[in-house]
Formats: C-alpha cells, sequence, structure tokens
C-alpha cells in the first residue's frame, strides 16, 4: 500500500456547524443532487486560479468524514459529498452551510504560496513533434524561434483534467496560440507536449488527442501507484528545457514504466 | 481461487463503487454505472455491497470457477448457462469446483453485474479496484477482460459447502423494482443545471433516443437539436456522473460512471442519483424522457433507494442464514 486515503479519512470528527455570521460572497451552486460548486469567476486567470487552490487546501485540512472529495478547476472547486452521511431533508443545504462556514476570504488571501519549480526535458520536433514546423509557420517564425519562446515563458499548472494527470498549463506566449486539430489524432504519444489554443499542456498517456504536438517528454507525468500519483502538481511553476535524443533515450530508461 | 476466461465477452470489466478522493489528479470516479445491481448482487454473495465484481456489457464472457462458489447475476437480464442448465439473476447460486459459466447476451438492459463471494480481487489502486478504462489503470490490468486472463477471487467468510449437483439456485429472489425499469421508454428524473437552454423546458418536451455511440463515459441523446440560452465559449468547470452535457451540436450527453472531472460544454441538468442505475441500462435505440424535480423530492427518491438496499441487505441475511 501507498498510505493513499479518501480525503475524509483523515478529518477530525464533524464538528457542529451552524449558519455562519459571516456572508460568504463567492457563489454556491449545486451540481446535482451530490455535489456543491464554489464558484470564484469565470475566466482563465492565475490570480482566480490561485484562489481555488488555496480554497481546496483549507478545505481539505477540515475535511469532514462525507466529503468524498473535491475537484479544483481554473476559477471554480467542486466539493462531492456522499449525502448519506448528512442528516436532513436537505443533506445539501448543510453540506453548502458548512463550506460557507469553512471558506474564510481571509484565510484563501494569506494562503502560503511557496510553489514548487519543475524542469519539464522535452525533445523537440521531428517524430516526437510532428507539428512543430505548422504551429511555427502560422505565428510566422522560424521553428528554432518557437522553441526559444516555448522554452522562455514559465509556466503555472492551473489544474488537472481531461485525463488522469494531465495538466493545463497557463502562461503560453500568446504569439504561439494555435487553434486545434479539426479532427484529433487518433493516437498522440505519451509525453506529447501540445499547444491547444491558448494554453499548453502534456499528454500523460497514449490516446486521442486533438491538440498541436511540438515534442515530447521522457519523463513519467501520472503513475496511479505512486505517491502522490502525478508528477506536477496545481500551483507548481513549469519551465520546458530542450534535450537532444541520447539525452531523452537515458531519461526514458530511468522513468520506464514498470510492466503492470 | 482463480476464475480462468475462456471467453471475455464485449466489455467485461471489474468494477467496485467507484474511486473518490482522486479528481483533484484529473481521476474520475469509474465503479459500476449501475450502482444499484452491483449492490443487491453483493449482498446475495454475501459480500460487503461496495465489492469488486465484474461489469459485463451487452454480451457475457464464459468463465471457469478453480474452485466452488457462490454467485448472483444482477442488473441487466442475462442469458447464463451451467451445464445446460439455465440460471436465474437477482438470486444466489452455488457453483461446484471447476464448474464453467457461460454468459451470453443481454435480453433486457446493457448491463449485467456477476458478485462472486469473497468479491473480486485485484489491487487497489488509488482506493478502488474498478477498472479505469481512459486512464489504463485499476481493476484487471487497467483494461476489459481478454481470453486467457486468470482472475483472482477473495476467500469469503463462513464454511465452504460441499454439493454433488453443478448448480444450486436459490428458491427466492430480489425484485429489482422500482429501482430498475428495462421497458422500452423510461422516465428518468432531472434537476436544474448551470445553463438554460433556449426554450427552457426543451430538454423536458419530447423523448430522446440513446445512440450507438454511447459507453460508461456517457449517454448520448439523440433527438431535435438543442441550443444552450448563452452559447457564449465558457470554461471547463466540475462535472459528475449525472450531468447533461450540451455540445455545440445539439444533441446532449448525460456523463456516467466514467464522466471526467471537468467539462467546457453547458451543463443543462442533472440526473438524480437515485435514477443513474436505470441509465445506465438504457440501450442503442431505446428512448428516455426527462421529468423537472426538486431537491426535496431528489434527496427523498435517494433515501428511499438507500432505505430499500437496506432491507434488502438484512431480508437476504436472514435467509441465508436459513438454509
Amino acid at each position: 500500500m501507498h498510505g493513499w486515503r479518501p480525503i475524509g479519512a483523515t478529518s477530525i470528527p464533524d464538528a457542529e456547524f451552524t449558519p455562519a455570521d459571516v456572508k460568504l460572497d463567492i457563489p454556491i451552486e449545486r451540481l446535482g443532487d451530490t455535489a456543491l460548486l464554489v464558484r470564484f469567476g469565470a475566466a482563465i486567470d492565475a490570480a482566480l486560479n490561485q484562489r481555488v487552490h488555496a480554497c481546496a487546501q483549507i478545505l481539505r485540512a477540515r475535511a469532514p468524514a462525507w466529503l468524498l472529495d473535491l475537484a479544483p478547476a481554473y476559477a471554480s472547486l467542486a466539493a462531492h459529498v456522499d449525502t448519506s452521511g448528512l442528516r436532513g431533508d436537505d443533506p445539501l443545504s448543510a453540506a453548502e452551510a458548512w463550506l460557507r462556514e469553512t471558506i474564510d476570504e481571509n484565510l484563501i488571501e494569506d494562503a502560503p504560496t511557496t510553489p514548487r519549480e519543475m524542469e519539464i526535458p522535452v525533445i523537440y520536433g521531428g517524430d516526437a513533434g510532428p507539428d512543430l514546423a505548422e504551429v511555427a509557420a502560422r505565428a510566422g517564425i522560424g521553428t528554432e524561434a518557437l522553441v526559444a519562446m516555448h522554452m522562455a515563458n514559465q509556466y503555472t499548472v492551473a489544474m488537472m483534467g481531461f485525463a488522469p494527470g494531465f495538466p493545463y498549463l497557463l502562461g503560453l506566449d500568446a504569439r504561439l496560440a494555435t487553434p486545434r486539430h479539426a479532427r484529433p489524432r487518433e493516437r498522440v504519444a505519451a509525453g506529447s507536449v501540445g499547444i491547444g489554443g491558448a494554453q499548453t499542456g502534456i499528454y500523460p498517456a497514449a490516446g486521442p488527442g486533438g491538440w498541436r504536438i511540438i515534442g515530447r517528454t521522457p519523463l513519467r507525468l501520472f503513475d496511479p501507484t505512486r505517491h502522490p500519483p502525478c508528477l506536477l502538481q496545481a500551483g507548481d511553476r513549469v519551465r520546458f528545457v530542450a534535450i537532444d535524443a541520447a539525452r531523452f533515450a537515458e531519461l526514458e530508461a530511468q522513468t520506464r514504466r514498470a510492466p503492470t | 481461487m482463480l476464475v480462468s476466461v475462456l471467453a471475455p465477452g464485449l466489455l467485461t470489466t471489474v468494477q467496485d463503487a467507484g474511486r473518490q478522493g482522486a479528481r483533484a489528479f484529473g481521476v474520475g470516479v469509474s465503479g459500476a454505472a449501475d450502482a444499484y445491481s452491483l449492490a443487491v448482487g453483493n449482498v446475495l454473495a454475501g459480500n460487503p455491497p461496495d465489492a469488486a465484481a465484474l461489469e459485463i456489457t451487452l454480451t457475457g464472457p464464459t468463465l471457469r470457477f478453480g474452485r466452488s462458489a457462490t454467485i448472483a447475476l444482477c442488473g441487466a437480464a442475462i442469458d447464463a448457462h451451467v451445464d445446460g442448465i439455465a440460471l436465474p439473476g437477482w438470486r444466489p447460486i452455488r457453483l461446484r469446483k471447476g464448474t464453467t459459466l457461460t454468459l451470453g447476451a443481454c435480453r433486457r438492459g446493457a448491463r449485467a453485474y456477476l458478485s462472486v463471494a469473497g468479491g473480486i480481487d485485484v489491487p487497489l489502486v488509488l482506493g478502488s479496484r474498478s477498472t479505469d478504462l481512459r486512464g489504463g489503470f485499476g481493476g484487471h490490468r487497467g483494461r476489459a477482460l481478454r481470453r486467457g486472463d486468470e482472475v483472482s477471487v477473495g476467500s469469503p467468510p463462513g464454511n465452504a459447502h460441499h454439493h454433488r449437483e453443478a448448480v444450486a439456485i436459490a428458491p427466492w429472489w430480489i425484485d429489482h423494482e422500482p429501482d430498475l425499469d428495462f421497458s422500452d421508454s423510461i422516465a428518468v428524473r432531472v434537476l436544474t443545471g448551470h445553463d438554460a437552454s433556449q426554450p427552457s423546458d426543451a430538454l423536458h418536451a419530447h423523448e430522446w433516443i440513446v445512440d450507438a455511440s454511447s459507453n460508461r463515459q456517457g449517454l448520448r441523446l439523440r433527438g431535435p437539436a438543442l441550443q444552450a440560452a448563452d452559447a457564449r465559449e465558457r470554461i471547463s468547470e466540475p462535472v459528475t456522473p449525472g450531468t447533461i452535457q450540451l455540445p455545440s451540436d445539439g444533441a446532449p450527453i448525460v456523463l456516467l460512471a466514467d464522466a471526467q472531472t471537468v467539462g467546457g460544454y453547458p451543463r443543462i441538468g442533472h440526473v438524480i442519483t437515485a435514477d443513474l442505475p436505470r441509465l445506465a441500462q438504457r440501450r442503442a435505440g431505446q428512448r428516455l424522457r426527462f421529468i423537472p424535480v426538486d431537491h426535496a423530492l431528489a434527496a427523498r427518491a435517494n433515501a428511499q433507494q438507500r432505505a430499500r438496499l437496506g432491507r434488502i441487505a438484512v431480508g437476504v441475511r436472514g435467509l441465508r442464514t436459513e438454509d
């Protein structure tokens, strides 16, 4: 075993909670009959996203047993609830009262931000990056300039989604924004670094995908038997570093996935 | 005990009650698409309701049991045979050591559940034994069963039983009404979503047909194209099983157990939890209509379904100790 437990399992005993005196401005709406959605905004914005993850951290640290899961996204956060663990005719309203009590604006503002800095080695172009030339042509620059621009920026991991361990990265140079393929590729290799609209991201596993692929990393982004399973976590600052084929092979051998 | 897969069926996966607590990693719930049938099957087999079982889609596998076993088949009505004897669903069945169980077509419904006393014993991954098909992990090697696989079953509590017959079938069974409805057109209760459709009652105004491209991730519905009242592009927000998404082609998608964690399409409604099992049993070409309900009714329906499951567990325990 790897010490992984559902979030509610580490909790303190359920505290008695009463409707909060302080009014929370953040809207909370219902996501069906088993989840609540806390919305901080409706834009892709680094500061908004940081508030989402600070809030998730606060809720996780105080999670009662009925709080099954938290799903932080760009500007919103879902709290998934075991309604059988709550009393009353409307169990979600009890969960909502707890959220309003627990989400403290001051705590969110004061949340410590010491993001990790991560380097992702990438082999750009060739078989590893079949769309590199096209992305460069669309941007009206050479492929070397494109690679330099992609490496120059520091990116922030906004969330994991789409697939297990897929990091959505904020901070792409606006000049490199490229629309997705009209028809997604049937198979994108694991580790592929892509551009989808104004975002860049990394495919953790092989599968279909519509983003423009400019390179590939030998690092293993997602391994469900590892703790934590994701190499990157929300809030991390990421830089891409170009490597050659020899270095790629060396790193790939080190990180080659164990047979399952 | 090992169960040998002589033929895999169309899509047979190991599923339990699902994986909670990993959405921050982009990992969805997975688990049985029809959680009600999983729970009843496990109770009949003497397992905890959330134990891992085999979820069988449309056409079943052929399996050989390395030891005697108590099993139950719930969910879809599936053709099941041992030595030419037809096996009924929704009751405990004892199989002699070395028995070959042949599962054929689902006659009504889309997904049958084979629970085996002791539970399917695959490793826990991120807290669950469920197969995450898109992530390629969990369950049996992260994939559907194949011919030649050997699946491990845990040791059931209590004494091993010995009998001469190939099968021993309990004379009583569980009635799945009202939690499942296999008729050609069913009603499914929905709560409002974040986004309105245009006109606002368009989702409830007529019947929908289940498209053949539906899978564990979602049911794709065919009907008159819907429009979101606000068609502007929006950023990805959390979704969950039951969420009804409206892509730009106007054909709604109801997310099922393999729902992704976030999505960018408008959300025009949510199917209540108590109705997800009957939704998971829809087959391509079958129809459904949506009935708007409020949260108080949804909470009551969910509590009533849990109460029925609780009564079934108590009743089955009593019957099992009698024989």
